[in-house]
C-alpha cells in the first residue's frame, strides 16, 4: 500500500527534484503555485513524462527512465481528479461516471457502485447533463468517475480550487468520507493549509520544485502556513461533557472546546501559533481554559520574534514570541513549560 | 413537383443524388485527413496545400485532369475498367468523384477546426479512465467534433450541388446521367426561349443552397451551446 517517486525533471527554467514514499492514506502535496505540486500528480498519472526517474505504484513500477519503462496513462490505474472536473459534456452523468468503470475491468460490482453513488450523493443527479451541474455536483462526479474506475492510487489535483469558499465548505465533509473509505493511497494537491491540516495524513511541503518537508500533517505543519500562523493540528478523541465545554483527549493532556463530535469521536484541532502562550510556571487565574504542560525541543531566533518549538505528549507545538520575552524567561532546550491556549479550532472527522 | 418539368425534376434529384452520395463518401476520408492535419509533423503545410488546391484550381482544368486519369485510355481509368469494370467518365459516379473532390477542402476545414477546438483536457481524462487512442477517437474526440462534422457536410453538399465546370469537362452533360441543376441551367439558356425555365431552375439552385446554409449555422450555433460548461 504505496507510492514510490523519485524524478528529475526540467521545464524551461524550472527544475523538479523530488524523491519520497507515500503510505496509504492522505498524503498531501502543498506549497505555493509553481512550486511543482500538479507537475507530479500529472507525473504519477502519466500524463508527463519525466527526463529521468522512477515511480512505482502498488508494487507496480510504472516509470524507469533507466529501463526505458513507460507505463501510458491508460494502462496506469491512476484515477485523476482534475482541478476543473473534466466530465465529458456529451454523456449523461451516469455514463461519465461509468466511463472508466467499463474500460478499467469492471471491478465495481453493483453493490459497490451504488455504494459510491450514495456516498457521493449522486442519486439525483444521474440522468442530467453535466452542464446543468453546480462546481460542487461536478467535483463530486468527478470523483464518483474516477473511484469507480477503481484506481489503485487515487489523485486529488486542488478539486476545489474552481470552487467559492461556500462551496469548498459543501465539498470537504464529501472528501473526508472518501479519505474514511478509499482502500488507496489519495494525493491532494493543494496550497490550502486548513484543507491539508483537516484531511491528510502526511504532508509533502514543496518548494521551487524541491522538497521542503515532509512527514506526518502533526509533524510538518506546526510552525508553517502563510506567516507561520499554524500552531499545531493535533488528532484528540471527544470525551466528556464538562459544563458548557466538552473535553477532548490526546497523548498530551486534555483541551476544554466549546464545540466537539459525538463522544469517542476522533476530532482535529488546529491552533494558531499566536495562540499559545507560554509560561514557566502554572499559571492560576488564568481566562484561558487550556494549559498544557510541555517541553522545549528547539528555540529560533529571528530577529525581534522568535519560535519556540514544544512537545506535548506526541503533538508538536509552534509557538511565536518575541525575542524578549525568550530572553526573560532563558527560554532553553529541554526546559519544561506550560502551553497557554488561548483559542483552538475543532475539525470533525 | 408540379412546378416543374419532368426533366426538371430528373435535374434536380440527379443532382441530389449525385451531393449526397459525393458527401457520404468523402466525409471519412475528410475526417481521416483532418485528423493528421491536426497534429504537427513534417509536411503538414504541403498535405494541407494539396487538399486546399481544389478550392484554386479552375473547374474545368480540374475536369480535365481527371478526364486524363481516368479516362478509359487513361492509365488510372483503363486498370478500373479491365480489373473492376468500373468506368467513372460519362457516368454519374465520375461527377460524384469530381464532386468529391471539389467539395473535400469544405469538409476538411470544418472538422479541423472543430478538432482543433476541442478540449484535450477531456482527452487526458480519458486517458486515465483507462481509454486507449482510438476508443478516445470514438467515444470522445469526434462525438464532440460532430457538429463540425454535419457543418463541414452540408457546406460541402451545398457547394456541390453548384458544380459545373469539372462535371461537364469530365463527364460531359447528358440527360438523366450527369447533367445536374447547374448543367440543366446551361442547356436551357443554349434553347431559344430557354430563359424561364434557366430562371426557374436558378431562383431552385439558390433556396437549395441558401437553406442548407442555414442549417449548417443553425447545427454550429447548438451544439456550441450544448457543449458549453
Amino acid at each position: 500500500m504505496s507510492a514510490e517517486i523519485a524524478i528529475r525533471h526540467r521545464q524551461g527554467a524550472f527544475l523538479l527534484d523530488v524523491a519520497f514514499t507515500a503510505e496509504r492514506g492522505v498524503t498531501a502535496l502543498l506549497g505555493p503555485s509553481g512550486a511543482g505540486k500538479s507537475s507530479i500528480v500529472h507525473m504519477l498519472a502519466g500524463l508527463i513524462r519525466p527526463d529521468h526517474g522512477r515511480i512505482v505504484l502498488e508494487g507496480h513500477t510504472v516509470l524507469d527512465t533507466d529501463k526505458g519503462l513507460f507505463v501510458p496513462p491508460e494502462k496506469r490505474r491512476a484515477g485523476l481528479v482534475f482541478q476543473d472536473a473534466r466530465l465529458f459534456p456529451h454523456m449523461s452523468v451516469e455514463t461519465n461516471l461509468l466511463f472508466g468503470w467499463r474500460r478499467m475491468g469492471k471491478r465495481a460490482d453493483a453493490a459497490e457502485i451504488a455504494r459510491i453513488v450514495q456516498l457521493l450523493g449522486l442519486e439525483p443527479l444521474l440522468q442530467r447533463a453535466p452542464k446543468h451541474l453546480s462546481g460542487g455536483e461536478k467535483s463530486r462526479v468527478a470523483l464518483g468517475r474516477a473511484l469507480l474506475a477503481t484506481p489503485d492510487i487515487l489523485l486529488l489535483d486542488e478539486p476545489l480550487a474552481s470552487l467559492d469558499q461556500e462551496r469548498r465548505a459543501e465539498i470537504l465533509p464529501w472528501l473526508e468520507r472518501l479519505r474514511d473509505i478509499a482502500r488507496v493511497p489519495i494525493f491532494y494537491v493543494s496550497h490550502s493549509l486548513d484543507e491539508v491540516a483537516r484531511l491528510a495524513d502526511q504532508v509533502v511541503l514543496l518548494d521551487k520544485g524541491k522538497v521542503a518537508g515532509f512527514g506526518s500533517v502533526f509533524e510538518v505543519l506546526a510552525g508553517h502556513g502563510a506567516e507561520k500562523k499554524l500552531g499545531a493540528v493535533l488528532e484528540a478523541i471527544v470525551g466528556e461533557k464538562e459544563g458548557d465545554l466538552t473535553a477532548l483527549i490526546f497523548d498530551g493532556g486534555r483541551l476544554l472546546v466549546a464545540e466537539a463530535g459525538e463522544k469517542g469521536k476522533k476530532a482535529r484541532v488546529r491552533i494558531r501559533a499566536d495562540d499559545i502562550l507560554i509560561a514557566r510556571e502554572a499559571p492560576t487565574a488564568i481566562s484561558a481554559n487550556n494549559i498544557l504542560p510541555a517541553i522545549i525541543v528547539d528555540v529560533s531566533l529571528e530577529g525581534t520574534r522568535a519560535e519556540i518549538v514544544l512537545r506535548c505528549g506526541s503533538a508538536r507545538l509552534v509557538a511565536r514570541v518575541t525575542a524578549a520575552s525568550v530572553r526573560r524567561l532563558e527560554l532553553a532546550k529541554s526546559l519544561p513549560v506550560f502551553a497557554v491556549i488561548k483559542s483552538v479550532t475543532v475539525e470533525g472527522t | 413537383m408540379p412546378f416543374l418539368t419532368p426533366d426538371e425534376s430528373e435535374a434536380l434529384l440527379l443532382s441530389l443524388k449525385i451531393s449526397s452520395v459525393a458527401v457520404a463518401v468523402a466525409l471519412p476520408f475528410a475526417t481521416a485527413t483532418a485528423l493528421i492535419l491536426s497534429r504537427s509533423f513534417r509536411g503538414r503545410t504541403l498535405l494541407d496545400g494539396i487538399v486546399h488546391l481544389p478550392l484554386v484550381l479552375p473547374p474545368v482544368a480540374m475536369g480535365f485532369i481527371l478526364l486524363m486519369i481516368f479516362g478509359t485510355r487513361g492509365g488510372v481509368g483503363a486498370f478500373l475498367k479491365d480489373h473492376f469494370g468500373i468506368v467513372l467518365v460519362f457516368h454519374w459516379t465520375g461527377a460524384v468523384l469530381a464532386s468529391m473532390i471539389f467539395t473535400f477542402p469544405f469538409q476538411v476545414r470544418a472538422i479541423r477546426l472543430a478538432l482543433e477546438a476541442r478540449d484535450q483536457g477531456l482527452d487526458e481524462a480519458a486517458r486515465t479512465l483507462g481509454a486507449g487512442a482510438l476508443d478516445r477517437l470514438i467515444n470522445v474526440s469526434l462525438p464532440l467534433a460532430l457538429p463540425g462534422l454535419v457543418a463541414g457536410a452540408i457546406t460541402a453538399f451545398a457547394a456541390s450541388l453548384g458544380e459545373f465546370g469539372a462535371i461537364i469537362t469530365f463527364v460531359s452533360n447528358i440527360p438523366g446521367e450527369t447533367r445536374t441543376l447547374p448543367l440543366a441551367i446551361y442547356t436551357a439558356l443554349q434553347m431559344p426561349g430557354g430563359e424561364a425555365e434557366a430562371a426557374r431552375l436558378s431562383a431552385l439552385s439558390i433556396v437549395i443552397a441558401f437553406l442548407f446554409l442555414l442549417a449548417a449555422q443553425a447545427i454550429m450555433r447548438r451544439a456550441t451551446r450544448k457543449n458549453e460548461g
